[in-house]
């Protein structure tokens, strides 16, 4: 199974990062190979998230959104988990891992504030001080997110270079664990960064698909023809993706089309991006003709990056999964329409993938067709953005 | 020989400690940079180390961080820094490496770059973002056109670690004065001298070291254990504080004076 030893996803992956952090990789590397093989860590975590997250979360069959789609659609509910989306999955896991090798600090990064508020709630279980870098402008379009880490206990602390969004919040928090390596644990929040991130990341995440296959199974007896999901650094996705990986089950993953992919204020790495070098892997990625990072642009935070976990890209080169794009505007048509017909109001980053899977691919498809998407969070954080624009 | 070998033997000879001065290119603007190059070998600077200038520097702090902006807002490319080193280079004979990122060099082409460099005269390169695990690519390009690959070595380092960094560099050792980003500290870590001589121990290549080094006093005292030092922030700030001034030039250069002479 991929990565190799070298962190490697077909070329994908590896490690570039400063030497000031190679050795705290190696040593994070080999707390998680063995914490894995300990079945007391594994019960310890499988507990957490069956009675602090709430897992399993329900696969819903959406009848209404079906019937308009003609087509059977599937919603794994991980909007329903604690704090609202699928990245305490993974936070619960890696401050589990800090707490065993000994880390009295964690830090974290946050783009729509679903990571840090995870962190956060984690590091507050485990009575772990908790910094959340985040962009100036996701503090000011997910004021919700940035109060409840507040009262979890964290500090957020703003980041006003660059892009002032996701990926400068990363830089800054790479640059203090450079710093305080030594203390620290930086708990990153998608399938990106430096091996062994990528491969932790999604193996924390993979629940979601383990889950959904065994449930897909008892309702319908059979696999899903299609997963929807939508990619931003990529973790709900291939969480969700991951267990399918060697079935006939065909993987969409859906990317941030912003303003549009013509007018180059997107975030569609997958779709329009070259591979190169970003937050310690080699992806793919957007940037100019010499090789500068680009500034994504989404209506949703959590999509605002221009980089892409290195398993995606691998996925993409071997032709595993399709990647697709869908704009701002067709995303909040997708959040409308999942809160008007089925009573749920999901996150903008996750209306992508509804917008896809009923708009785009059911229209494509014959009735008996089954379409799995993976509802990553719910919509309370954007309540805000979403009053000013309808 | 390349010319940074060739740089240490003379050193050697004089029993003199390297200094190696940063700057970024294009900060204020590349006409300014190519005058602070002849002003900073003038005033003793041994080796040159010039930024190319990435939108995500994540190994430096806020003044280096500044610097790169500046010089992004004036358009500075890799092909622009190659251009400006090809027309000073039959004037000067001082080393001159790049420090940049990974991904400029990626996206540019390995090939490419290393013959590029070459041909416009450029010595080698620091990538603070590229371990020896993920260089040799770079480094069997490099180590066939005598260009030299400068690694990282940091406090963190295992010595397992410092073999490979060890074995896989050329030039010098570039070696980093503490855990953190780039900028001038007023305090540095008192185990550096005592990692320095267990790092000399294990290599007879020229171990620099650079993160932090501002004043005249930490040159002297770090120069002792080590082959050379190498100031970047501390230049910079002069620069950002005198830009667009006429004597921004004179006011780098005794700044750099000052640094060399306390050895």
């Amino acid at each position: 199974m991929l990565p190799d030893k070298n962190g490697r996803f077909n070329g994908f992956g590896g490690k570039f990062v400063p030497e000031t952090l190679m050795s705290a990789l190696e040593e994070l590397e080999k707390a998680y190979k063995k914490a894995v093989r300990e079945p007391r860590f594994k019960r310890k975590l499988d507990e957490l998230l069956r009675t602090y997250a709430g897992r399993p979360t329900p696969l819903y069959f959406a009848k209404n959104i079906s019937r308009k789609a003609g087509v059977k659609i599937f919603l794994k509910r991980e909007d329903l988990l604690h704090t609202g989306a699928h990245k305490i999955n993974n936070t619960l896991g890696q401050i589990l891992l800090a707490v065993r090798m000994g880390k009295s600090r964690i830090i974290a990064e946050t783009g729509a504030g679903q990571h840090g508020v995870a962190t956060a709630t984690a590091a507050a279980v485990f009575g772990l001080p908790c910094e959340v870098y985040m962009g100036i402008e996701d503090i000011e379009r997910q004021a919700l997110n940035v109060f409840k880490m507040k009262l979890l206990g964290a500090k957020v602390i703003p980041v006003y270079s660059g892009s002032k969004t996701l990926k400068d919040a990363t830089n800054e928090a790479i640059r203090d664990w450079v710093t305080n390596v030594r203390t620290t644990h930086y708990v990153l929040g998608s399938v990106v960064g430096p091996h062994p991130y990528p491969a932790m990341v999604r193996d924390f995440q993979s629940i979601i698909g383990r889950e959904t296959k065994s449930q897909i199974l008892k309702y319908e007896k059979r696999l899903p023809d299609y997963m929807v999901a939508c990619v931003g650094g990529g973790s709900n996705s291939i969480g969700f993706f991951h267990a399918f990986f060697k079935s006939k089950t065909k993987f969409i993953g859906v990317e941030a089309g912003g303003l549009g992919l013509a007018t180059g204020k997107h975030g569609a790495a997958l779709c329009k991006g070259k591979p190169g070098i970003l937050h310690g892997s080699k992806s793919y990625l957007l940037q100019s003709k010499d090789g500068q990072i680009h500034i994504a642009h989404s209506i949703s935070a959590g999509l605002d990056y221009p980089g892409v976990g290195p398993e995606h890209s691998y996925y993409k080169k071997i032709g595993r999964a399709q990647y697709v794009s869908v704009c701002d505007k067709e995303a909040l048509e997708g959040f409308r329409m999942l809160s008007e017909i089925e009573g749920i109001i999901p996150a903008l980053e996750p209306s992508h993938a509804i917008y896809y899977a009923v708009k785009k691919l059911a229209p494509k498809l014959n009735k008996n067709k089954i379409v799995a998407v993976c509802l990553s969070g719910r919509g309370d954080k954007d309540i805000d953005i979403i009053k000013g624009l309808l | 020989m390349n010319r940074i070998d060739k740089k240490f033997r003379e050193l050697k000879k004089k029993r003199e400690k390297a200094f190696i001065a940063f700057i970024m290119a294009g900060d204020p603007s590349l006409g300014v940079t190519e005058k602070l190059i002849f002003e900073l070998e003038k005033k003793g600077a041994d080796i040159i180390e010039l930024g190319v200038p990435f939108s995500d520097p994540l190994a430096d702090g806020p003044t280096i961080q500044r610097s790169s902006q500046r010089a992004l807002r004036n358009k500075v490319n890799l092909d622009k820094v190659f251009g400006l080193v090809k027309k000073i280079r039959p004037k000067t004979q001082a080393p001159i490496v790049f420090l940049t990122y990974y991904n400029l060099i990626y996206h540019y082409g390995l090939e490419k770059f290393v013959s590029k460099a070459c041909s416009c005269g450029v010595d080698g390169v620091v990538i603070p973002d590229l371990p020896p695990e993920e260089s040799k690519p770079l480094r069997d390009i490099a180590g066939k056109n005598n260009f030299a690959i400068i690694h990282l070595a940091a406090p963190t380092s295992s010595r397992a670690r410092l073999r490979k960094i060890l074995a896989a560099s050329r030039g010098f050792i570039y070696y980093v004065s503490l855990t953190g980003t780039t900028g001038a500290r007023k305090k540095l870590p008192l185990e550096i001298s005592k990692n320095l001589r267990a790092i000399k121990m294990m290599t007879k290549k020229p171990v620099c070291v650079g993160f932090g080094i501002s004043s005249p006093a930490q040159v002297a005292k770090i120069s002792g254990a080590a082959d050379g030092v190498i100031v970047g922030s501390a230049i910079i700030k002069i620069i950002e504080k005198n830009r667009g001034r006429k004597d921004l030039v004179n006011k780098v250069g005794n700044f750099v004076r000052r640094l060399k002479c306390t050895r």
